[in-house]
């Protein structure tokens, strides 16, 4: 990767992101798949970063899966959407703070639309107040909560117990960076990066002393797209473009994916399952496969949190050989205890990726 | 192997670094026309024989490029060699050389 050629691009794609005081909307499908990583992202925030968060329970979904499957028109989502925004404006916030790279990307694209057409917002502002007799704000600054982790990704770095390096070899481990589809491919100007070179995760790999891997297919899709993964008959669309995107990565010889998208570590994580017992393939050392791991789960393992309150073992890939690597204390017997030393059960073992 | 329902595509992304071009070379030696085709299809839509048949030179020409050697083999043999595709194409290729000299590497080949 030539570094001055990207950092020139990287300086033409910066954008705000507010200092403090976040209205945090969570995502509908992190919560299922790692729900560690919101939990994670409240920590670091809350108790690292002395930050003031407003993590509101009267939010729901933005609408952007049934949005983007053709189910839900855009004038019920921008009604939706404004709903949000009213519930931040009566909270008394101005910064909107997204998990979800979905919602995002859709904020964006009505904030654009109403920016644009003036009156389309006049008509939501019309909807709303029927439908709910609530008024709102546009927020003054919307991030999404990878900007806000890239922002303070330094004062990160100063609090790390470890950091992204093989502990054995001293090398920087070699990350493979992930952005989520809906990030800036639309709207570039709004991620950190730009679309074809986003920073946003490279920076905090840059800061916490990994190295990021530039693979041919890096800004290729994951393979989630809700219509190719809603209908199971379109899952073949699904796994065939995380195979490809593996194929690309896999002679680099990753020893992680970072990702911001709640849909991405997904797909990586249960794809990688999938073709294992599909076409017995692995791609990691030694029958493990290459751990797939939200942004909010890497910035805990570097800040010294246990692995098993972040979430790590509802992994299907087993993270243990990054742990190892980076010489992470851990206790392998808690595993699959919860809160409580409650007793989660052991998932079935897999044909041939590796279980510990 | 496990069935979950849905299958695996196989990835039809073409390397130029490594396709099989020892037949475009071929036919590129002896008719040097071939390499200005910009695959407008003037030529398919010319052709007599493709109104009965799948035949399509510019698809062949692709093919031909891409290294596929396999798939052009049979669809070339309905080519009945009129040479009508010859006065349409606008670039000026010899397309009945053109597909005399792919049936002729495809005998030296023996594809």
């Amino acid at each position: 990767m030539i570094i001055e050629g990207k950092e020139r691009i990287w300086k033409d794609y910066q954008k705000d992101i507010a200092e403090d005081n976040y209205y945090y909307a969570r995502s509908c499908i992190r919560q299922n798949f790692f729900p560690g990583s919101e939990a994670t992202f409240l920590r670091i925030l809350i108790s690292e970063l002395g930050k003031d968060v407003y993590d509101d329970p009267n939010h729901t979904t933005c609408t952007g899966i049934a949005y983007h499957s053709d189910i839900v028109p855009l004038e019920t989502t921008m009604t939706v959407v404004a709903r949000h925004f009213a519930l931040m404006t009566s909270a008394g916030y101005k910064n909107f703070v997204p998990s979800c790279i979905t919602s995002f990307g859709l904020y964006t694209e009505i904030i654009e639309t109403w920016y644009e057409f003036p009156e389309t917002l006049e008509k939501t502002r019309e909807n709303l107040y029927k439908a709910t007799r609530r008024e709102f704000e546009i927020p003054d600054n919307l991030a999404h909560t990878s900007d806000i982790i890239f922002k303070y990704r330094n004062e990160i770095e100063k609090k790390a117990k470890y950091k992204l390096v093989n502990k054995k070899t001293g090398e920087p481990l070699k990350i493979v960076e992930h952005i989520g589809c809906h990030y800036s491919k639309m709207f570039p100007h709004k991620g950190i990066g730009g679309a074809e070179y986003p920073y946003v995760l490279a920076g905090m790999v840059d800061s916490w002393g990994g190295s990021v891997i530039d693979y041919p297919e890096r800004r290729h899709c994951c393979g989630f797209g809700f219509r190719q993964y809603a209908v199971k008959a379109n899952r073949g669309y699904s796994i065939s473009c995380s195979k490809k995107k593996f194929d690309s990565m896999a002679p680099y010889k990753p020893d992680m994916i970072i990702t911001n998208c709640p849909g991405c570590p997904y797909f990586f994580d249960r794809w990688q399952y999938a073709l294992s017992e599909m076409e017995g393939i692995t791609y990691g050392e030694n029958g493990n496969g290459i751990p797939a791991f939200t942004y909010e789960e890497v910035a805990g393992l570097v800040l010294g949190y246990d692995p098993w309150d972040l979430g790590l073992q509802l992994h299907q890939v087993a993270c243990e050989p990054v742990l190892d690597k980076m010489g992470i204390d851990y206790i392998p017997e808690n595993k699959y205890k919860g809160l409580n030393n409650i007793d989660l059960g052991k998932p079935e073992k897999a044909t041939h990726l590796k279980f510990y | 192997m496990k069935n979950f329902g849905y299958t695996i595509q196989n990835d039809r992304q073409i390397d130029y670094d490594k396709n099989d071009t020892k037949l475009y070379d071929f036919v590129a030696e002896s008719e040097k026309s071939i390499r200005t085709c910009i695959f407008c299809g003037t030529c398919s839509a010319t052709c007599t024989a493709s109104k009965f048949t799948d035949l399509s030179l510019r698809r062949i020409i692709l093919y031909l490029k891409r290294g596929l050697n396999e798939s052009l083999k049979k669809e070339i043999e309905s080519c009945m060699l009129c040479g009508k595709c010859n006065l349409a194409c606008p670039r000026g290729v010899n397309t009945r050389n053109v597909i005399l000299n792919i049936k002729r590497g495809i005998e030296h080949y023996e594809l």
